[in-house]
């Protein structure tokens, strides 16, 4: 699909969506692309429920609190959210145009890209075991996106969190599935522990005690999966390996952007928070400049700033008149107050 | 002052001066040794995980609920393992041995 905007924002952390109200407080319309399959990016993914004290004016906010508010805070000027798709590449159509395109197949077109990935994008954390690249995506997979493929097979998922189990759960319906964790206690909704337990009493899916230990080719495209239980060792053969151990942070894609950095940070400037490259923005985790602090509240400034030199890109002839929410009946309308 | 001993993933070992008041993570990455503690030591993300010496395993503090569960994202886990944003460095602690997890 093909879209045009005047601004695409690369991330929907805090930090992105905060960026979304200042520009639209410029009349500038925004797309937001996120490699998650929801917004919030680190206060969603890692401490949904852990308390930030640090705010301004919130006492006491958590981080599912602190997306769920800005996502109030910004409905009104209709952002489109592209999600579960990760930007991928940047090119210069011409001097006042670039386009995005995301893994998904999107391209997006705008004057400004405004680049709010925090330390990356999400990925899947992998098990450090020997030659385990050998096998990803033929017959180690670290997300499901085509359950067809595991029809009747031997599959082994590793983890104890709701990833692991649900899938686990799932596809222990139209393939023969254990699963392997290192206790038997599990980092999932009680709802889906209790189907698990019960799946396994029904003989649905099998549970071992264990950890991944190291994977070797077997006959007939199968894994020999050797695990350890605290000293013991065992090994079972299967089709498929799904191991779920939570999501990581990696730079991805944006390191081959051309754009200048410092041990994986975007150098901006602290004025517009502008790249190496005039048009192309940095703000929030990302960035780096003298005396940066990875704070949310900086990320909150920087969004306001840079809002401001966006404006004198995507509208040159037009002037933009500093005015204050509380007061500027111009403001209230864009706000629908 | 004190210090702590610190095995990378070469099997080089290290000396770390230590201070009071820091937490394990804090030492081993303002040292400048590899660890990704990609949480700053909010007990969220599992990359900080190390191995403790059994003989000093005692003399920690036990486990909480928090880095239990954190446990269940790392590899490669061991009763010696723990999460070292979770330890804090004081003196009964001077002198302890650790390995980095494999990453
Ligand atoms: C446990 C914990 C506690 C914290 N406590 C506090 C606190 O008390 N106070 C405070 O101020 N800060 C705190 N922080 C830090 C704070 O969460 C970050 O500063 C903040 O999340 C940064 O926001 P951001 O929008 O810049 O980036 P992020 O929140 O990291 O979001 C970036 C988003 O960009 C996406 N992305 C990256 N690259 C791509 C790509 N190429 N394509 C698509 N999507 C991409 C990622 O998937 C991610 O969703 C804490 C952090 C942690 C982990
Ligand atoms: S630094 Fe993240 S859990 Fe310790």
């Amino acid at each position: 699909m093909n879209h045009n905007t005047d601004v695409i924002i690369i991330g929907a952390g805090p930090v992105g969506l905060f960026a979304i109200f200042e520009l639209g407080l410029l009349n500038l319309q925004c797309h937001l692309i996120d490699n998650l399959d929801k917004v919030g990016g680190q206060c969603s993914e890692l401490y949904p429920e852990k308390p930030i004290y640090d705010i301004p004016s919130r006492v006491k906010i958590s981080g599912q609190e602190l997306t769920d508010e800005l996502m109030k805070q910004v409905k009104v000027f209709n952002p489109v959210f592209h999600l579960n798709q990760q930007a991928e590449k940047i090119e210069k159509l011409s001097d006042q145009l670039w386009k995005v395109s995301t893994s998904a197949g999107n391209i997006i077109s705008a004057k400004c890209v405004v680049i709010a990935a925090g330390v990356g994008s999400f990925v899947p954390r992998k098990p450090p075991i020997e030659n385990i690249e050998k096998y990803e995506n033929t017959s180690v997979f670290y997300s499901v996106r085509d359950k067809k493929k595991f029809n009747g097979k031997n599959i082994l998922i590793a983890g104890g969190g709701d990833s692991a189990l649900d899938w686990a759960n799932d596809l222990s319906s139209i393939a023969d599935v254990t699963l392997m964790h290192r206790r038997k206690e599990f980092r999932a909704a009680p709802t889906t522990v209790s189907k698990m337990l019960n799946l396994e009493k029904k003989n649905k899916i099998k549970f071992i005690l264990g950890q991944l230990d190291s994977i070797q080719e077997s006959e007939g495209q199968q894994l020999n999966i050797e695990y350890k239980n605290d000293e013991k060792k065992d090994s079972l053969k299967v089709d498929f390996l799904l191991p779920f151990y939570g999501l990581k942070m990696e730079l991805g894609p944006i390191a081959n952007w051309g754009l200048n950095l410092y041990e994986n940070q975007i150098v901006v400037d602290t004025e517009k928070f502008e790249t190496s490259e005039p048009s192309i923005f940095a703000i929030g985790d990302i960035n780096i400049y003298p005396g940066k602090l990875k704070l949310i509240l900086s990320g909150f400034h920087e969004a306001a700033l840079m809002a401001q030199k966006c404006f004198s890109y995507c509208c040159p002839d037009k002037k933009n008149v500093f005015r204050y929410t509380t007061s500027s009946k111009d403001l209230h309308k864009k706000l629908g107050v | 002052m004190g210090i702590i001993f610190v095995k990378d993933r070469e099997g080089n070992s290290h000396k770390l001066e230590a201070e009071a008041g820091s937490t394990i993570m804090e030492i081993i990455r303002d040292a400048g040794l590899e660890i990704e503690a990609a949480c700053g030591g909010c007990c969220a993300c599992a990359t900080c995980h190390v191995y403790v010496e059994e003989n000093w395993l005692s003399k920690l503090k036990t486990r909480c609920e928090e880095e239990i569960l954190m446990l269940d994202q790392a590899f490669h886990v061991a009763n010696t393992s723990r999460l070292c944003c979770q330890l804090e460095f004081d003196e009964q602690i001077n002198g302890i041995v650790l390995t980095l997890a494999p990453d």
